[in-house]
């Protein structure tokens, strides 16, 4: 004891005095058995079906990692290398398991280190259940020693947060805290607890799951006269044409979408988070929206007669110009939430619901039909567009590599059936853009913040929600090296995650838009890395770095069949953009080819 | 449509779950979007455990709208309203501090009481505090009046407001709140009646 730094004697000391108060405590009599705040917390997680924890212990939440000493056969508990890891491991979990994320932290810095990914989760609506430690209850307020405001720093990152100071509330608030984070339209829910509340001995009656609360509607009312007028539109239609998000996959409604898609034969395109709600594949999918999706798609929203959006909320990057937005369409909305109806697009019929019911009642009501001129139209553009982009990009002349010759490769040899976890940049849109997706929930990436830094410990958190299912995280040079200490959690959990990272040594996006509107003013985009290899080898990962196309089957195929994570760094073309292109503050219409 | 773009005042009314935080959570809806709120009451309902914002704001129809939907859209808020000016009854209610001296020899107390619906709260021989309950440039009308008699202190409340068509309004919380199922209930209980209660 007389050896540790100041502050932390302290905090032992009053860890001590407070276990000294309540052991002198009254127990209680009556039946239930008398349990601390923190194995309360534990026992919680058990029922609510947790397997896999990711945190950082630290001071305030000791209490905590000490009773999780005795679950470890319950709770697997992975150490992660720094809090937003943590956070963004369990949203990679929560995405490829359809589960809810659980993340610990400690109070003050490793609560604020959770902030961006709490920001992503919210909105991208990632289910996550966060807890943090927080001081003595006592010292709330008194600037004590990693004392912040977590509640007030988190509200408006937070589907919903609350502050345990006794221990008597914690079954009730976890249960709460699942069902929040689960229902309606997901988020992420930040439980903050005093150390006094995860010390104190309480009378522990079981844990009941939460499945109402008065105030909270997760779901509206599905208005059958909506769907009636939805259908009649729908029937009556030319040129109907379909959007959708991640909607549909937040309510696994992936049978239900693709039979309204196959009985209505309306071309569907997807947003970046709705991609593998159907096989890329499919007939009726035409491709992507949005600022780097397809031609077809984005030119002919401002053709088509009706929209049907399901599970999207028309973000300005697939929307582009609003004010030039499918002004000619008749809109159709299906969310469940229902502060996205006309919020970016006003809709002529707005269809509140969870899509996993509304959509069949849908279904039931619209006539089977086949659009083959108007689906004509969209194989029109891809035409052109694969002459004047896609080509190029897959099939390339020149000497260096580039991202979607590698992307194509990684089709080839995992067959569609890998989950793909991608950081942001350009990589992300080439890899949305070209990567095939056979099943749902395999397009792992942070679409509505886009935080660079993201899919190293999303991929892992995504392999220990699919643990049978091959996971392969593209990144960037730039964004690899916000969260590469990840590397370590990879290396001490042993998890299998294959990462490429393609090289252009450059912020590529940043330097695209410096390139196209700065008049190339190359502005601190110029990124030097280290030897991606050798810092794997650091970490016992084994890696390769490849230039040559001819060596990239058989290094894509090394990594793909070692056993265990492997590191493929890949160098592609420094100067490339990824095109089509809608300029910022363009309309979708104003799609550029180059 | 070009109505609904045209600023104005609105009372914006939300029933809540008394909950620490929330007055928060309400709150950056606003700031977020750079919006000012021109005045906040928040107070207890009628109902037990349930609370009532009144706030106003001046804004566009269709910026009050989505406001109200995020709002709702809040773990703790039962409802949420807005209406226009003309839609409610409301008031604000105002006490001025006045010295007792100078009210006495210089102004006719009578007068003033009358013709600004005054009281008078507290008279004490060093000072005077008068209470007046109305609208915005009623409670200010009174400002001006005792200004030349050297008002000491003045402080008007925040605006509550009555919406006149609230049929049913108080009996709808009560069963809402009586409608809040036991542990066992079954998942969705409630929103299969939900539409009796408030429609969404
Ligand atoms: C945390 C964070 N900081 C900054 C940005 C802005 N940004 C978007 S893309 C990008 C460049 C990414 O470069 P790199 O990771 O090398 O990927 P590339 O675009 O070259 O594929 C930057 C800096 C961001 N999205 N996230």
């Amino acid at each position: 004891m007389n050896n540790l730094p100041v502050q932390h004697a302290g905090a032992i000391t009053e860890y001590m005095e407070a276990i000294q108060e309540i052991l002198t405590e009254e127990k209680p009599t009556e039946t239930g058995i008398e349990v601390s705040g923190s194995v309360a917390l534990l026992e919680a997680l058990i029922v609510e079906g947790v397997d896999t924890i990711f945190g950082y212990p630290g001071g305030a939440i000791m209490p905590i990692y000490d009773a999780l000493f005795d679950y470890n056969d319950k709770l697997n508990h992975i150490l992660v290398r720094h809090e937003q890891g943590g956070i963004h491991a369990g949203q990679g979990y929560a995405r490829s398991s359809g589960k809810c994320g659980v993340v610990f932290a400690t109070s003050g810095p490793g609560a604020t280190n959770l902030v961006t990914g709490l920001a992503d989760a919210q909105i991208d609506s990632t289910p996550l259940v966060c807890i943090t430690g927080q001081v003595f209850a006592h010292l709330l307020g008194t600037d004590a020693f990693q004392e912040t405001d977590v509640i007030n720093i988190t509200t408006p990152v937070t589907k919903w947060n609350y502050q345990v100071t006794d221990a008597t509330e914690i079954p009730e608030v976890i249960a709460k805290a699942f069902y929040i984070a689960r229902s309606g339209r997901p988020g992420p829910v930040l439980i903050d607890i005093t150390k006094n509340a995860q010390i104190q001995l309480f009378n522990y009656k079981g844990y009941t799951p939460c499945n109402h609360i008065r105030s909270y509607r997760p779901k509206p009312i599905v208005r059958p006269q909506y769907i009636q007028q939805a259908a009649e539109l729908i029937n009556e239609a030319k040129k109907p044409f379909i959007l959708f998000g991640q909607g549909v996959i937040l309510g696994s409604a992936e049978q239900e979408f693709k039979a309204f898609v196959e009985k209505s034969g309306i071309p569907a395109a997807w947003t970046v988070l709705g991609a593998g709600a159907i096989p890329t594949d499919h007939p009726l999918n035409v491709g992507m929206l949005g600022m780097h999706g397809n031609y077809g798609p984005n030119v002919l929203t401002n053709e088509c007669d009706v929209l049907i959006a399901i599970g999207m909320r028309f973000d300005d990057r697939v929307t582009g110009r609003l004010d030039k937005y499918a002004k000619q369409a008749k809109v159709i909305h299906l969310d469940i939430d229902p502060a996205e109806i006309d919020k970016n697009v006003k809709s002529t019929v707005p269809v509140w619901g969870d899509c996993k019911e509304t959509l069949p009642l849908l279904t039931a009501l619209v006539d089977e039909k086949q659009h083959t001129e108007w689906l004509a139209k969209f194989n029109d553009y891809t035409r052109q567009e694969v002459e004047q982009v896609i080509e190029k990009e897959l099939n390339p002349t020149t000497a260096e590599m580039t991202m979607g010759e590698v992307i194509k490769q990684l089709n080839e040899l995992t067959k569609g059936e890998a989950i793909i976890v991608t950081d942001v940049g350009q990589h992300q849109m080439v890899a949305c853009r070209y990567a095939q997706f056979n099943n749902t929930r395999s397009n792992v990436t942070s679409g509505g913040l886009g935080t660079m830094g993201f899919a190293l410990p999303a991929a892992i958190g995504a392999k220990f929600g699919a643990q049978d299912r091959t996971v392969v995280a593209i990144i960037g040079d730039g964004g690899f090296q916000m969260t590469c200490q990840e590397l370590g959690t990879i290396m001490q959990s042993g998890i299998d995650v294959k990462i490429i990272i393609l090289n252009n040594r450059f912020l590529g996006m940043v330097r695209q838009w410096q390139e196209l509107f700065n008049s190339r003013r190359y502005s601190f985009v110029d990124i030097q890395s280290p030897d991606f290899v050798a810092l794997a080898a650091a970490y016992r990962i084994p890696g390769k770095c490849i230039e040559d196309r001819k060596d990239l089957p058989s290094a894509l195929n090394e990594m793909l069949s070692n056993k265990g994570s492997f590191l493929l760094e890949v160098m592609v073309t420094k100067e490339n953009n990824v095109f089509p292109m809608v300029p910022q503050g363009c309309s979708v219409s104003e799609i550029r080819l180059k | 449509m070009t109505q609904d773009t045209e600023k104005q005042e609105f009372n914006i009314t939300v029933y809540t779950e008394n909950q620490i935080g929330l007055l928060n959570r309400i709150a950056i809806i606003f700031t977020r979007r750079k919006i000012n709120i021109d005045s906040l009451n928040t107070s207890p309902s009628e109902i037990e455990r349930i609370h009532r914002f009144n706030i106003v704001i001046t804004e566009s129809e269709d910026v009050v709208r989505k406001l109200t939907r995020q709002i709702e859209k809040q773990v703790e808020v039962l409802k949420c309203y807005y209406h226009t000016n003309a839609d409610v009854i409301w008031q604000e209610m105002a006490l001025y501090k006045v010295s007792t001296d100078v009210i006495a020899e210089k102004v006719s107390v009578e007068r003033l009481l009358r013709e600004n619906g005054a009281r008078v709260v507290v008279l004490r021989k060093d000072y005077t505090v008068f209470e007046t309950t109305g609208h915005r440039e009623e409670t200010d009308n009174l400002i001006s009046i005792l200004q030349p008699y050297g008002l000491i202190e003045f402080v008007r409340s925040a605006r509550v407001a009555i919406i006149k068509d609230s049929d049913g309004f108080n009996r709808k919380l009560r069963e809402f709140e009586r409608l809040e199922p036991g542990e066992d209930v079954i998942e969705n209980e409630y929103l299969n009646q939900g539409q009796k209660v408030f429609t969404m």
